[in-house]
């Protein structure tokens, strides 16, 4: 029969449609209104000391929108107006400054590409499968384009003391969320990053100011700036010695394990995602990032890791950033174990989780970049599952 | 070349943010706490959370015991057993402490509550006394238990060996499930929360069907909502909506609503124009308690007052809170807790 959409005159094609300042910022349509951010209530005792995730099923490219970029605060998102803006430089320095906001908006500034990933995306998943969907598997990671003054400038704008060999970054909120790194990472590609994707920083991101330390995990790139202090060692503050450490099986812990490693997901088909037009043409779809670099390669496997192809990457890949990758399918309708599997510049290809848990045991929690398993249906809806 | 931007921080401003305590001891102001006045500290800033012997209560860190516990199924992460400098159990106090009011534990506090932990993990006896002098002294039982992280040497190499492409293992077999565990959050049909729509369902027909729901929703029986408008006449949908996000806030102490129970604060049913203190099972704080008896009614007005500033209206209530500055805030969680809590 003839689509009456089509031989029809629609609603849409007649009368008028929204005027210009309809929505002065404008939010997406309302039939997008499921591409959210979501949390699992049961994870946290506190919704102002928690974590929500991406909706990273139902994007695409590489670009996160800030507006459900995952949030993870440690006392909640704060409010802080440019105006009373503060960053402080201190420790071990020649001189000790205080700048305004206005003042950063002076320094050269740079733009920066960066994937932001919690040390803890995939924790939950450590002892075996527990969530449906990679929202909630692997959302815990976002991927903005970032513009700022590079802390270098401000490090020399003070003169770091032959003896600093850290930095020290607090935030303005009430956790504070200290954490050290290494001078040499600061001098490297570290922004203070005033704008994301365009346009200021959202509240929940650390407006006015964050830190952003490509390749490095989530909590180090401190909200709301403060303070930067540089030290001749690590501060080892609460977030680098009771969190964000990796206990390891003989009860010993890793501890400074800032970067994070190759890794990817397929985010369509997936758990959220299921397939409803049955056999026939089928795009798959999934992101890769590794902290030491680029994505080199992606491989996907159709059956679990027996067989793997080379997947596309579409469009540009940038170090430290997400990739986009495509696999295009003639898919026959049986079902099928999706994988993906990424293959970073350094030649580190992303390892299964069993692999990991070789080596570190099941207490582990953070950095959990094992590849994900999804069983596809015959009938299109998809499990998260592990296999052996 | 600096360009000049910037101003010199001075010794007062440096003095009030660069607050960090080393693992030697550096950045620690002089002062002192010993064991016993911890406990009393503790007692009232600190387990309402913690707990009063620092186990813990609900999710909330378990602070002491655990020692010998991290090669288990579920480690016990504390103070005692883990954490491997006292440094850090200082500064986090004095900056992060009480949760909801930081930075309003003095440094002689922060010394005795330091003390208490320490006692409550069985690293010193009930008489001692923490200062700046001997908190290098101390070494927590976990002070060699971390290593920098030795992921190039233990784990690249095994990583980085060329993937194998074609008959790499055996056919799969499923051994777990997520589906089974039922802890994903879900749709009101079942489906993981999320769930994109099906794009085969004409639009027209699952837009007239969502708004259909929502309709019924929203226009409940006309005949009793005009009963109800003599006693809701006050309630505004937008200023409890509002209520609703400022009350994430307090969630994190306090449930409301049905089956609502205790946990770190008292369930909320019935608080505004309810009698104070009077939440079975709760262990009110003293004051608390002598308000009760002396027929504290919360009131729209006292709780507004009680909820500016928690510590101001009522000295010595375990409400670890630091108050909702804005008046319009105030006003909407007291219509919010009018509304759910009955």
């Amino acid at each position: 029969d003839a689509d009456p959409l089509i031989t029809e005159v629609q609603d849409w094609a007649s009368a008028f449609g929204d005027p210009v300042d309809a929505t002065p910022y404008g939010m997406p349509i309302h039939y997008e209104s499921h591409v959210v951010r979501r949390n699992v209530e049961w994870l946290t005792e506190s919704p102002v000391s928690s974590i929500n995730f991406t909706p990273i099923h139902a994007l695409e490219g590489t670009i996160t929108p800030q507006g459900c970029a995952f949030e993870r605060h440690h006392s909640g998102a704060i409010e802080l107006a440019k105006q009373d803006y503060r960053l402080m430089i201190s420790g071990l320095v020649e001189r000790p400054l205080v700048f305004t906001y206005e003042d950063l908006t002076r320094f050269p500034r740079t733009i920066t590409t960066a994937f932001c990933e919690c040390a803890a995306n995939g924790g939950m998943e450590w002892g075996g499968a527990q969530l449906e969907g990679c929202q909630f598997t692997q959302g815990m990671i976002h991927n903005m384009e970032y513009t700022g003054v590079p802390l270098r400038l401000l490090l020399e704008e003070a003169g770091v003391k032959p003896e600093g060999k850290w930095v020290y970054a607090e935030g303005a909120d009430a956790s504070s969320n200290g954490r050290s790194m290494p001078l040499e990472k600061a001098m490297d590609d570290v922004l203070v990053a005033f704008f994301a994707n365009g346009e200021a920083l959202r509240k929940e991101h650390g407006y006015p100011v964050r830190l952003v330390v490509p390749g490095f995990e989530g909590n180090m790139w401190v909200k709301w700036l403060r303070r930067i202090g540089v030290y001749d060692r690590a501060v080892e503050s609460r977030e680098e010695t009771s969190k964000y450490t990796d206990l390891m099986p003989d009860g010993r812990a890793r501890k400074w394990t800032w970067v994070m490693d190759a890794k990817s997901v397929i985010t369509s088909p997936s758990p959220q995602a299921p397939i409803r037009h049955g056999k026939g043409p089928l795009v798959i779809t999934g992101l890769a990032w590794s902290g030491h670099g680029k994505v080199a390669r992606v491989d996907v496997s159709l059956d679990g890791g027996v067989n793997w192809v080379e997947a596309r990457l579409t469009g540009d890949v940038k170090s430290k950033a997400l990739t986009r990758f495509h696999l295009d399918l003639d898919w026959d309708g049986s079902e099928m174990f999706l994988q993906s599997r990424a293959v970073d510049e350094t030649g580190y290809v992303q390892p299964t989780k069993n692999q990991l848990r070789e080596i570190r045991g099941l207490n582990n929690v953070y950095h959990n970049n094992g590849i994900q398993t999804w069983w596809v249906r015959a009938d299109g809806e998809v499990e998260n599952v592990e296999i052996a | 070349e600096p360009l000049g931007l910037g101003r010199a921080a001075l010794p007062e401003e440096i003095a009030a943010w660069d607050v960090a305590v080393l693992p030697d001891g550096t950045g620690l102001p002089d002062g002192s706490g010993d064991v016993f006045t911890g406990d009393e500290v503790f007692a009232e800033k600190c387990a309402s959370c913690h707990g009063d012997f620092a186990e813990g209560i609900d999710n909330w860190p378990v602070l002491a015991g655990g020692q010998g516990s991290l090669t288990n199924r579920r480690p016990v992460k504390t103070i005692g057993s883990y954490w491997p400098h006292l440094s850090t159990v200082w500064d986090y106090i004095h900056r992060s402490m009480p949760f909801g009011a930081a930075q309003t534990v003095t440094a002689d506090e922060t010394y005795a509550i330091t003390a208490f932990l320490l006692y409550s993990n069985g690293i010193v006896e009930d008489d001692f006394e923490l200062s700046q002098t001997n908190f290098k002294d101390i070494v927590l039982p976990n002070a060699e238990g971390f290593y920098p992280d030795d992921r190039p040497g233990t784990e690249y190499p095994h990583f980085s060996v060329a993937p194998c492409m074609q008959g790499c293992r055996e056919p799969v077999k499923v051994t777990k499930r997520a589906v089974e565990l039922k802890v994903t959050p879900t749709d009101p049909d079942g489906k993981p929360a999320g769930t994109l729509p099906d794009l085969r369902v004409g639009a027209a027909a699952g837009q007239a069907a969502t708004e259909e729901t929502a309709a019924e929703t929203e226009q409940p029986d006309p005949e009793p909502a005009v009963e109800a408008t003599a006693e809701t006449a006050a309630a505004d949908p937008a200023l409890i909506e509002e209520g609703a996000k400022v009350f994430k806030k307090c969630q994190a102490c306090h449930k409301v609503g049905e089956g609502a129970k205790n946990a770190t604060g008292p369930a909320l049913n019935g608080i505004v124009d309810g009698a104070a203190g009077s939440v079975e099972g709760f262990r009110y704080s003293k004051p608390m308690q002598a308000a009760a008896e002396g027929g504290l009614v919360w009131s729209h007005e006292a709780l507004a007052e009680f909820l500016a500033d928690p510590k101001g209206y009522m000295k010595g209530t375990k409400m670890s809170f630091a108050g909702l500055k804005k008046p319009e805030e105030i006003e909407a969680v007291i219509a919010y807790l009018a509304s759910v809590g009955g």
